[in-house]
């Protein structure tokens, strides 16, 4: 008795072409992905030295120095942009997931949303209309306001998502001992859902890092060390700008160690807040 | 019944006794002798321990000493009424057990007994609950004051998840903001009086999530009981145990319910026979019995009683 049949061997074939399709456009996917990875490594690699992180940028015609200020400056940058965004958009996040059946609150989720799609050199002229015309200068507070309002949405939106999963028996839990509503959200929903905010904070982060266009008129750029928050801020991702487009030879080994420590960093924290969920579900 | 009860129930019912003769109080203080074989002997129920308070068995329900009293107590979800005008009086320190089929408002009930029906957003409830003489539906009173009086334990354990036994043992405490004096006596205290202890006492700083289903309801059960409650109610607590967990857990009621008040609704009419002094139907929202559980379970007065307890419907 023959068991072959003309169907079968002809959804064989659709299988393994389709399957290949995918395999194909999975590498295509990839290769620009890699290739990044791969050419960032290999150009920077020779910049990374200790100097790369201790030394001023020497001046043209003269070989070595660093971008010191630059990697402080990104910090810098990064911190004001987290002191300023992460508190509002916890809040914000704690508001619309307590009490997000309002008008209001639909407004403020939808707000969020809109502006995580804006372009971030509008956020750039935004805060040089407001902060760098009105105090006449460049600053890095002024950089780190702009990065904080791209950080805004992406705070708010996971820290809704993530106290949305926080199961509401336990709040119930709490509620029926006695304990007061905010008490009740802080230590208990909020405390629960920290570990998962925290990972979202860490992206956001990530993200905001390697922002270039925010900074070009907020912070703008400083070729020396910068004391305080009050002038104008080198950072890692307007320098590969600058240093890109001189002429120099020097400058662009510069401009490729600082991408490559710039990438790292964003990995770095990209892999460590998925390790972090990670352990998280483990331990469940 | 209720209503006329409700004048009267405030009183000892040892003032009661002496100064009413109300037919149903005579009826059941006549000749116990004739009353106690004949009930027994009819019931073949399990008979409930006896307990140093002399002859609760043989208080009716219009003797009861009330820790708390419901009075017309209406409680809604946005337009549709679950509750629908029910009192019902709550004995101290004794077990009430609430029974009927899904959808008749028990749970409901019970959560407006502290105020945690109108958690949910859209419920409201309308009446008046007394503990012990005070509404606490009254314009100034504070429902998370009232929670911390009247205790509550979930049909789903949920201790939580950050903390350690020890910590879920004395969260009430701490998220009250009271400092534990004694703390490592109170979680002792609190672990044995639900049995517990023996099981968890070398892992008290193991996450609270990590224990089996029934080992988490005693720890919530313990939980409340850290914050020295006056009552208890317990929604369905052993609806997601297996048989063991649940004996432990009804062995735990039989323990309690000398110092505290206890109100546990319970589909499973077994569970209300055993551990219930005073057995209360509800069917689509309203009272429709209250008495003795042994009353309830071998001589129901009311036709629908008898159909959900003989298994007809629900």
């Amino acid at each position: 008795m023959n068991l072959g049949s003309a169907t079968y061997v002809r959804r064989h074939l659709t299988d393994r072409v389709v399957r290949s399709l995918c395999v194909l456009g999975t590498i295509v996917a990839l290769v620009p992905l890699f290739s990044v990875l791969w050419y960032v490594l290999v150009r920077g690699i020779g910049g990374i030295n200790l100097d790369f992180f201790t030394e001023l940028p020497k001046p043209v015609g003269e070989s070595g120095g660093g971008m010191g200020n630059a990697v402080l400056g990104t910090l810098k940058l990064v911190g004001l942009a987290g002191l300023f965004g992460i508190p509002p958009g916890v809040l914000a996040g704690i508001y619309l997931a307590e009490f997000g059946h309002s008008k209001f609150a639909r407004a403020v989720r939808f707000a969020a949303d809109v502006m995580s799609g804006v372009p971030s050199i509008t956020v750039g002229l935004f805060v040089y209309s407001l902060v760098v015309v009105t105090t006449k200068h460049f600053s890095a507070l002024a950089g780190g306001f702009a990065l904080a309002i791209l950080m805004l949405p992406m705070v708010t939106r996971t820290t809704e998502e993530l106290l949305k999963l926080v199961p509401e028996s336990l709040r119930e839990a709490a509620l029926g001992l006695g304990v007061p509503k905010w008490r009740a959200t802080l230590r208990i929903m909020l405390r629960t859902a920290l570990p998962g905010i925290a990972v979202g904070i860490m992206l956001s982060v990530a993200r905001v890092a390697g922002e270039t266009a925010p900074l070009l008129f907020t912070a703008f750029n400083n070729r020396f060390w910068s004391t305080g928050v009050n002038e104008p801020t080198a950072s890692l991702s307007v320098n590969i700008y600058t240093n890109a487009v001189s002429p120099y030879e020097d400058w662009h080994r510069q401009a490729w160690a600082a991408a490559l420590v710039l990438l790292m960093t964003v990995l770095v924290l990209n892999v460590s807040a998925r390790f972090l969920v990670r352990t998280r579900v483990r331990a469940r | 019944m209720n209503m006329d009860l409700s004048t009267s129930l405030a009183k000892k019912s040892a003032q009661k006794k002496t100064a009413e003769g109300e037919p149903p109080t005579a009826e059941n203080q006549a000749p116990q002798a004739q009353a106690k074989p004949a009930e027994m002997g009819a019931a073949q129920a399990p008979s409930p321990e006896v307990t140093s308070r002399p002859r609760w068995d043989e208080v009716s329900v219009s003797q009861i000493t009330p820790k708390m009293r419901a009075d017309d107590l209406h409680a809604s979800f946005g337009k549709s009424e679950v509750i629908k005008g029910i009192s019902l009086p709550i004995a101290e320190k004794l077990v009430t057990a609430i029974i009927g089929p899904s959808g008749c408002g028990k749970s409901t009930f019970i959560r407006c007994l502290n105020r945690m029906h109108e958690v949910v957003s859209g419920a409201t409830a309308k009446g008046r609950v007394f503990l012990d003489k005070q509404d606490i539906y009254a314009r100034d009173v504070d429902p998370v004051r009232v929670r911390g009086r009247v205790g509550m334990v979930f049909q789903k354990p949920n201790p939580f998840p950050t903390m350690s036994i020890r910590d879920n043992v004395l969260a009430g405490l701490r998220l009250n903001g009271i400092r534990p004096k004694d703390p490592d006596g109170q979680v002792e205290r609190a672990l044995r009086q639900v049995a517990l202890w023996d099981e968890v006492k070398d892992r008290l700083a193991m996450a609270g999530t990590g224990l089996s289903g029934g080992q988490q309801q005693r720890l919530c059960i313990a939980r409340a009981l850290a914050l020295e409650p006056e009552v208890l109610l317990m929604d369905e607590p052993c609806s997601a145990l297996d048989p063991i967990a649940t004996a432990r857990v009804e062995e735990l009621i039989h323990e309690l319910r000398e110092q505290y008040t206890i109100v546990i609704v319970t589909h499973n009419m077994q569970q209300a026979a055993r551990v219930a002094n005073f057995t209360a139907f509800f069917y689509l929202g309203q009272l429709i019995e209250y008495n003795r559980t042994q009353v309830i379970f071998t001589r129901p007065k009311e036709q629908r009683t008898e159909d959900y307890i003989t298994g007809r419907f629900g």
